[in-house]
């Protein structure tokens, strides 16, 4: 029995509201702006480049994915605009004034949980606050506000290994909010999570930027997660890492569950895996033919 | 339960058989002293004398081999004379647990030979004060310099190699230098327990802070935190749990090298009592005294681990990480009826023109 080919719309379709949609976005100011951005790494076999001239400009309140194979360097891009790492080349402007290193204009989660297992949940949103010099009573009201905006209000006082992953990655989301940064960088934040709590912390995380002035680039490799969560897509490709193609998300917003299965957001994933999975790719994934089973003996 | 099931590689055991097995890591061998004491057969290889009979340098009380004094009977029995008599013995420096287990407390209440010599108590109070000076001494500088090599490569490199080297002098070594350093007393003393500790302190901080992980240094980078902040709020609490389980295994260390230690220049404390306890003859007091090194060594370590449940909160544990999570209640694997909680599908209102319905 074949299967008659799924008729899907254009991705780069769009209905108008979503057109305007995009229209407004780029109407507003640039909060970060990458320049021509190259890393490479030197190794005993030479130099390895990880991406090359890169260039990007971020909108204020915009929702950026940017997602690509495992060494497309997506996760060494965004650490170098968080100033963890330094580029080999290019710049990174904030608001249009060049940065270096590791500042609170730009807030970071990680994949790994990063919470401070010595504070409580309260303590560890108050962090930030302290180092920018916050009263202690002014940190402790922003700390507590912060957790009641993503749910935790009631968790202040457990410490952090008496959380859940799902519960950590909220922590560790209002303690980088805490800090009201610039930009949120966020790399692969719910990757470590299963694949029912990372759903709803897409869901929290939808929430949470509507409530907050907040802009968001966000490493993925989960073509759903970029599809449900982004405006612009950016789809990197590895050996040498670059940018293959930016995509205009035209699933119209607000987003829910039930536009998995809509039209645009199904042609979009379908083209998210074409840029992917390059044609060929998958030719050395085939085993070698070997049977240990039985003549007559064979699954379907 | 099987025997390979109760020895499992790791298995967590339950409470009642883990306050078992403690109860019998002690008495083991209190079991095997205890037989060797009480039971006359087994070893006692000397005989007390209770009658010399004709042997003429026999005296009663008097303790030999059991060797000659076979010797001497036969050789009485063969002239025709009187037979010496005793009882089999264990040696002078096996005393039985019971002698020991008295000594425990009277050894604190038998005043000195010669006013010139330490109460137990005394000198007890000696060697812990020893002890606590120079592991003071050592943690002042070793702590601080520890935690500066395990943050910043330039210190460890500046530092660690010469220590790595000194770490391997054995400290006794020193003890003539110390002597003509700083004289006969208790300074010299304390300067041992400081090189036997020292060295060793200040690698095993460093190494233990240089295991933080560098995920929590890069999270409070993003969150502002600079320079010493970040040594101060980040790396310190960080590691200050481990810092501090590291600190009571150095504290054991100390203790190793206390004997030496008090043997440098004039002897003193515990090490003074038990050399002259031996020389009176006095076992059970030696045992005593080595006994309570052990006993005043794990009760300061138990106090230090319950101090460590009250200072670092986050390291307790509320379950036991490999303990088998409980079953959600009502959860009855084999029961029929075990889908029963899955609520039925609500009934769903069927319109009157359902196509569906009319074929039926």
């Amino acid at each position: 029995m074949s299967v008659a080919p799924l008729h899907l719309p254009d991705y780069r379709e769009k209905s108008p509201e979503v057109a305007a949609r995009f229209d407004r976005i780029r109407q507003r100011p640039v909060v970060l702006s990458l320049r021509n951005l190259q890393k490479t790494f030197e190794t005993k076999d030479g130099s390895h480049v990880a991406f090359e001239r890169l260039s990007l400009d971020v909108h204020r309140r915009e929702f950026i994915c940017i997602i690509g194979p495992s060494g497309c360097g997506k996760s060494t891009l965004i650490r170098i605009v968080a100033g963890l790492e330094d580029s080999s080349a290019g710049e990174i402007l904030i608001d249009g004034h060049p940065v270096s290193g590791p500042g609170p204009d730009r807030g970071m989660v990680f994949q790994g949980y990063t919470l401070f297992p010595w504070r409580t949940v309260r303590q560890n949103v108050m962090f930030g606050l302290e180092m920018r010099g916050k009263s202690a009573s002014i940190a402790d009201r922003d700390a507590r506000q912060w957790l009641d905006i993503v749910g935790l209000g009631k968790f202040e006082k457990a410490y952090p290994h008496e959380l859940s992953g799902g519960m950590k990655q909220r922590v560790a989301i209002a303690r980088a909010l805490a800090n009201e940064p610039r930009i949120l960088l966020m790399d692969e934040p719910f990757g470590a999570l299963d694949a029912l709590t990372r759903c709803k912390m897409q869901n929290y995380l939808m929430q949470i930027w509507k409530k907050v002035e907040v802009t968001i680039l966000f490493i993925t490799h989960d073509l759903e997660e970029a599809c449900f969560l982004a405006d612009r897509i950016i789809v990197m490709g590895a050996n040498p890492g670059r940018v293959l193609e930016v995509i205009e998300n035209p699933v119209p917003r607000p987003r829910s569950i039930e536009q998995l299965i809509s039209p645009e957001f199904l042609a979009l994933k379908h083209r998210l895996d074409e840029l992917i999975h390059a044609p060929g790719e998958g030719e050395d994934e085939k085993l070698p033919v070997i049977k240990l089973t039985e003549a007559g003996d064979e699954v379907e | 339960m099987g025997l390979r099931d109760r020895l499992g590689l790791r298995h967590e055991l339950p409470h009642r058989r883990r306050l078992t097995l403690i109860v019998l890591s002690f008495a083991l061998p209190v079991a095997l002293w205890s037989v060797i004491s009480y039971v006359p057969w087994i070893w006692h290889p000397r005989v007390r004398i209770t009658d010399p009979g004709s042997v003429d340098y026999f005296t009663v009380g008097m303790d030999m081999d059991r060797s000659v004094f076979a010797q001497e009977a036969a050789n009485a029995a063969k002239a025709g004379l009187k037979a010496p008599q005793g009882y089999r013995v264990n040696p002078l420096y096996l005393p039985p647990p019971h002698k020991v287990a008295a000594a425990f407390v009277t050894a604190f209440t038998t005043p000195p030979r010669l006013p010139s010599e330490p109460w137990l108590a005394e000198s007890l109070g000696h060697s812990i004060a020893t002890i606590f000076w120079g592991f003071v001494i050592s943690s002042v500088i070793g702590l601080p310099l520890g935690i500066l090599c395990g943050t910043y490569r330039f210190f460890a490199k500046l530092q660690e190699p010469f220590i790595e080297f000194f770490r391997y002098l054995p400290a006794p070594a020193f003890g003539a230098l110390c002597v003509a350093i700083l004289g006969i007393d208790d300074a010299p003393k304390i300067a041992i327990i400081v090189i036997g500790t020292f060295f060793q302190q200040v690698l095993v901080i460093a190494n233990t802070v240089r295991k933080i992980e560098p995920a929590l240094i890069e999270a409070a980078e993003t969150l502002g935190a600079r320079g010493w902040r970040l040594l101060v709020r980040v790396v310190i609490p960080a590691t200050v749990a481990e810092i501090y389980t590291d600190m009571r295994i150095l504290l054991g260390w100390a203790w190793t090298y206390l004997i030496v230690a008090e043997v440098v220049g004039t002897m003193s404390g515990i090490t003074f009592f038990i050399t002259l306890q031996a020389r009176y003859r006095q076992f059970d007091n030696v045992y005593a005294a080595i006994g309570m090194i052990g006993v005043i060594g794990l009760t300061t370590d138990m106090i230090l681990a319950w101090l460590a449940t009250v200072l670092f909160p986050w390291k307790r544990r509320r379950v036991s990480a490999r303990r088998r999570p409980k079953p959600a209640p009502g959860y009855a694997p084999n029961s029929p009826d075990r889908f029963a909680t899955i609520a039925p599908a609500p009934a769903v209102p069927v319109p009157a023109d359902n196509p569906f319905q009319a074929e039926a």
